[in-house]
């Protein structure tokens, strides 16, 4: 091989130990339990946690809750830590909460640029697209052109704030209560409320 | 470091795809990789900050073109090796080659639930008073450091205003290097989007990002 063309060949180097995923992330966990370094079933209990106790049902609890009891709104504004540790959600990408609260003249959105940092403990595990560079470098740049992507349409004269979560406070947007919800239960009004809509992505949806 | 990561404002990469009612996960690898990367963090040999960099650091073609539970394998494979515990060899192998350097704690299957409720807090008291107050303009600084840092291309040497004293915390700049925790204050600093990105700006738009007190200068 000339030199030339090994030069040329490392220039194009591409790394194909990550072209099988499956088989990369497989021998990396034998050769970790192979050293008692990982326990299998401690990877089962993480997995099981973010696929049925940790999700955006935890946050649409915390949004119903702050629609229907106003001193509970408060606290939420306050302490969004202490607030949403109440109702029994806390830990992992949750230690340091804040709310921000949409209103008639300005609508929250929630970026993280620079990785993926998101709020675990209300909203369970991020979605592709949240960590994908499409969403990452637009958010900042053009919002309403993402939101048009996720079919919400803003008034022109609607004010929008978008938060890039670069320190370790995680936000969770509490989303308009939609027109027609008075008599509803904390439970009905949960289910109005999608991971999307605490992103700042979506709104509350409408009562059916 | 002027890396990949750092996304805010790039352009070229189309509209976002949402999918309808998502899964958690995409393929059974990705459930492990989340898993082993959440235990071996338990080692508590390496801060998330260094975690941080070590997906920062990957270069840019491929952290571009990779999932991120591939960016959270590439990255973790770095810190298994520089940290005594694997090496590339042993991981391309699948083999156990050498012994491992001793992890703090190993991540037991019991032991989960109390250790995702705890989660890792990074507040720390200062001694100092904040140097900024709520309503204060402030100018960020410019700086392009090859090392950790959380203040984004975008927002550098930009005019803002202090929204928020949001308490104190680990400074990840030096704590990714091993370079202590170092704590200082951390504002929430609001920005115009003209003042971001100039003509043309949507003036509807306004910016926040979450800033360590000595990304910060007065007016």
């Amino acid at each position: 091989m000339s030199a030339d063309h090994h030069h040329h060949h490392h220039d194009h180097h591409h790394d194909n130990r990550y072209s099988d995923m499956q088989a990369r992330v497989r021998a990396l966990e034998t050769v970790l339990t192979e050293k008692g370094l990982i326990d299998p079933a401690a990877i089962d209990v993480i997995v099981e946690t973010y696929e049925t106790k940790v999700g955006p049902r935890n946050g649409a609890h915390v949004v119903a809750k702050a629609w229907s009891d106003p001193q509970f709104a408060e606290w939420l504004k306050e302490d969004a830590t202490a607030a949403i540790a109440s109702l029994g959600y806390a830990g992992r990408q949750g230690e340091h909460m804040r709310a921000v609260f949409n209103t008639p003249e300005t609508h929250n959105l929630v970026v993280c640029t620079l990785c993926s940092c998101y709020p675990w403990a209300v909203l369970g595990l991020p979605p592709v697209w949240y960590k994908a560079p499409a969403y990452r470098s637009r958010a900042v740049i053009d919002p309403r052109g993402v939101l048009t992507e996720f079919g919400l349409t803003l008034p022109d004269d609607k004010k929008i704030r978008v938060w890039d979560s670069t320190a370790e406070l995680r936000y969770l947007v509490i989303p308009e209560r939609p027109d027609g919800t008075e008599n509803m239960s904390e439970e009905e009004l949960a289910k109005l409320v999608s991971r999307d809509a605490m992103i700042g992505t979506a709104i509350a949806g409408v009562p059916a | 470091m002027n890396g990949p990561h750092d996304l805010g404002g790039q352009m070229g990469f189309g509209p976002v795809a949402p999918e309808k009612d998502e899964p958690y996960f995409h393929a059974e690898w990705e459930k492990r990789a989340l898993g082993i990367t959440l235990s071996c963090g338990a080692f508590g040999a390496w801060t998330i900050d260094e975690s941080r960099h070590a997906r920062e650091n990957i270069p840019p073609a491929d952290y571009l073109s990779a999932s991120y539970y591939e960016i959270w394998t590439r990255a973790l494979e770095v810190l298994l090796e520089r940290h005594g515990f694997a090496t590339r060899g042993e991981i391309d192998a699948g083999v156990k080659q050498m012994e491992p350097a001793t992890p703090k704690r190993i991540l037991k299957a019991d032991m989960v639930p109390a250790v995702l409720a705890r989660g890792g807090p990074c507040d720390r008291p200062v001694e100092t008073e904040p140097l900024f107050r709520p309503g204060e303009k402030v100018r960020t600084k410019n700086f392009n450091p090859q090392t950790h840092t959380r203040l984004p291309r975008y927002a550098r040497a930009k005019t803002g205003i202090v929204e928020a004293v949001q308490g104190s915390y680990v400074f990840p700049d030096d704590n990714a290097h091993g370079n202590g925790e170092n704590p200082q204050w951390v504002y929430t600093v609001v920005f115009d989007a003209g003042e971001i990105w100039g003509e043309g700006a949507d003036p509807t738009l306004t910016i926040s990002v979450d800033a360590w007190e000595s990304y910060l200068e007065r007016l």
